[in-house]
């Protein structure tokens, strides 16, 4: 694969302070960190340190306090359809179904530049993506919580983002359903080469996954302590990784840094 | 917008044990006759006899020489006719009573109407700020408690003419509750909703169709569903203004003539239809917002 310009997502010495009354919380302080086009990162750490912050000051859903984000050299500071999200828990809108859950995003972000037949194709073809086709015309609250992550990926994938955001998106699910997803997820980054950045706080994902896990201090003032690049050759398969000296090296990595450098201490405040 | 169909299994709490029928060897066709005779007798037969023991108290209540209310018998006997036929005209103000009720009906269509739009939109304004839900709410609650008969003369004052008075008291009874309701309902809106609206940038009027009315639906039907009770209850008040052919101006006329069992029955076409818009304005909330709660 070429190598794609790089600095195309820039992160520049971000930081953001939650202000609440008299309450000032400092969640993250002076995040660097460069993306290429096309790359996996896993973001790891603690509960509570501040990884859904920072994935939401890159969608654009919270404002930063001080630095700059930039995408392909555009300061980003409003949410938009080219950081699609994928939420923890899923967000799907329950009155729609499977197919008008995308269809929503997908008229929305297309109308101008596809005809009707072609958008129903594009739903299609994403619902595909994630094999989700057959339960199309079902609600959210008619299907597993596996297959609504799935439709949350479709949605996501459906508006061509630039970026995709993944927020802990398996971790609610049972240990074969996320199997499954993270060989789909695998799957689709192979297909569509997207730059992908997914929380997750399950260190076997992070390195099954990731081309780089951006590992985080604990808060509060969290700020990323290391970053690994995970330099094993694409396509991955989960069992042959298993015994796999730079797996098995990763893995001991992340958890030395989780576990020795940065213990979780629960929060005195 | 596609079709859709709901697969939704029966909840068993439909069929309490104490529906199954004891003998094994009961046909398929002798089941569903015995359901329904169970539905009679749990459902039907219940409220029929406390309404005939109640006739009857009042029958034996009001029996006396100078009672001052007339017997069930005695409204049988007088206006039986407006109970039988409830659509017949003999001139243009001696009408039945079903005419009245149509339009009045009418008129509260109007009021109730506008009092939903009017209540929904300011209630979708007001939910979006934690700011103005403080400083309304408050006023609200109190002006929800103001009875309809007390618009009457700021109404008539306003504006000077019955019509619209009338139509502005049952809008102003009718909307507090959907105001309220509404706004509850918006800033009952997931936050998670609300950041798919924002990816997607949705503009307002997408958020207010696509996101913000489907997820308070069932807030918005139940303030429509208090309002809608409301604004019937203010059909009397209403029509002492306007005068003419309404059901509440009947029984305004009726007691100036003094014909007493024409409003019991005029009572139990007001109760019948207030009972009725209720369970329907129900009904459409249950439908629109069946895919909300799950
Ligand atoms: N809107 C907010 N206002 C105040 N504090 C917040 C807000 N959002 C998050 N925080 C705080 O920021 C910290 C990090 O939260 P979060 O990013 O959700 O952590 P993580 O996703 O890593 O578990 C937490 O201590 C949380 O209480
Ligand atoms: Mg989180």
């Amino acid at each position: 694969m070429t190598m794609a310009p790089t600095k195309y997502l820039h992160i520049d010495r971000i930081s953001k302070t939650f202000t609440n009354g008299s309450k000032v919380t400092e969640v993250l302080q002076d995040i660097r960190l460069t993306i290429d086009k096309g790359e996996f990162v896993s973001i790891i750490g603690h509960s509570g340190c501040g990884k859904s912050t920072l994935l939401n000051l890159i969608a654009g859903l919270t404002d930063v306090t001080t630095g700059a984000l930039k995408l392909e050299g555009r300061e980003v500071n409003a949410p938009g359809p080219e950081r699609a999200v994928v939420f923890q828990n899923h967000s799907l809108l329950p009155w729609l179904t499977v197919y008008d859950n995308v269809k929503l995003a997908v008229s929305k972000v297309f109308s101008g530049t596809k005809t009707r037949a072609e958008r129903h194709d594009w739903i299609m073809q994403n619902l595909d993506l994630v094999q989700m086709i057959h339960a199309a015309d079902k609600r959210p609250g008619e299907i597993s919580g596996g297959m609504r992550q799935r439709v949350g990926i479709a949605r996501a994938l459906s508006m061509e983002p630039k970026v995709l955001l993944l927020d802990e998106p398996f971790g609610a699910l049972d240990a074969l359903t996320r199997a499954h997803l993270q060989d789909a997820v695998m799957d689709i980054h192979a297909r569509l080469g997207n730059t992908m950045i997914m929380i997750t706080h399950d260190v076997d994902e992070a390195v099954l996954l990731a081309d780089r896990i951006v590992m985080m201090t604990n808060g509060p003032a969290a700020t990323i302590g290391e970053v690994l690049e995970v330099a094993i050759p694409r396509p991955r398969d989960r069992i042959a990784l298993a015994s796999h000296p730079d797996y098995v090296r990763a893995r001991e990595a992340v958890l030395r840094f989780l576990y020795e450098r940065h213990r979780f201490v629960e929060a005195a405040e | 917008m596609s079709v859709v169909v709901l697969k939704k299994t029966p909840a068993p709490a439909k069929h309490p044990p104490a529906q199954v029928v004891p003998l094994p060897v009961a046909a398929k066709s002798g089941q569903w006759a015995q359901k329904s005779l169970a539905w009679i007798v749990s459902s039907v037969l219940p409220p029929l006899v406390v309404l005939f023991v109640l006739l009857a108290i009042w029958q034996i209540a009001f029996s006396g020489p100078d009672a001052g209310l007339p017997t069930p018998t005695k409204v049988w006997a007088e206006s039986s006719e407006l109970i039988l036929d409830p659509f017949f005209v003999y001139g243009s103000q001696d009408i039945g009573l079903g005419w009245r009720v149509l339009t009045s009906l009418e008129r509260v269509a109007y009021g109730f109407g506008l009092a939903a739009v009017a209540g929904v939109l300011m209630g979708a304004v007001i939910g979006q700020s934690a700011l103005m839900m403080r400083g309304f709410d408050p006023i609200f609650q109190v002006l929800r408690t103001v009875p309809p008969l007390a618009w009457l003369p700021i109404s008539l004052a306003a504006f000077m003419d019955s019509r619209p008075s009338a139509i502005f008291v049952i809008f102003i009874t009718a909307i507090w509750p959907i105001i309220i309701n509404t706004a509850a309902g918006v800033r009952a809106i997931p936050q998670d909703y609300r950041n798919v609206a924002a990816v997607l940038r949705l503009n307002q009027i997408e958020f207010f169709w696509k996101i913000m009315v489907p997820s308070a639906a069932p807030y918005i039907f139940s303030g429509l569903r208090i309002g809608v009770g409301l604004s019937w209850l203010a059909i009397v008040a209403a029509e002492m203004l306007t005068g003419g052919v309404g059901i509440g101006f009947f029984i305004w006329d009726a007691w100036n003539s003094s014909r007493l069992t024409d409003i019991i029955v005029a009572l139990i076409y007001i109760g019948v239809t207030g009972f009725v818009l209720d369970r329907l304005v129900g009904w459409i909330g249950s439908v629109v917002s069946r895919g909300t709660a799950s």
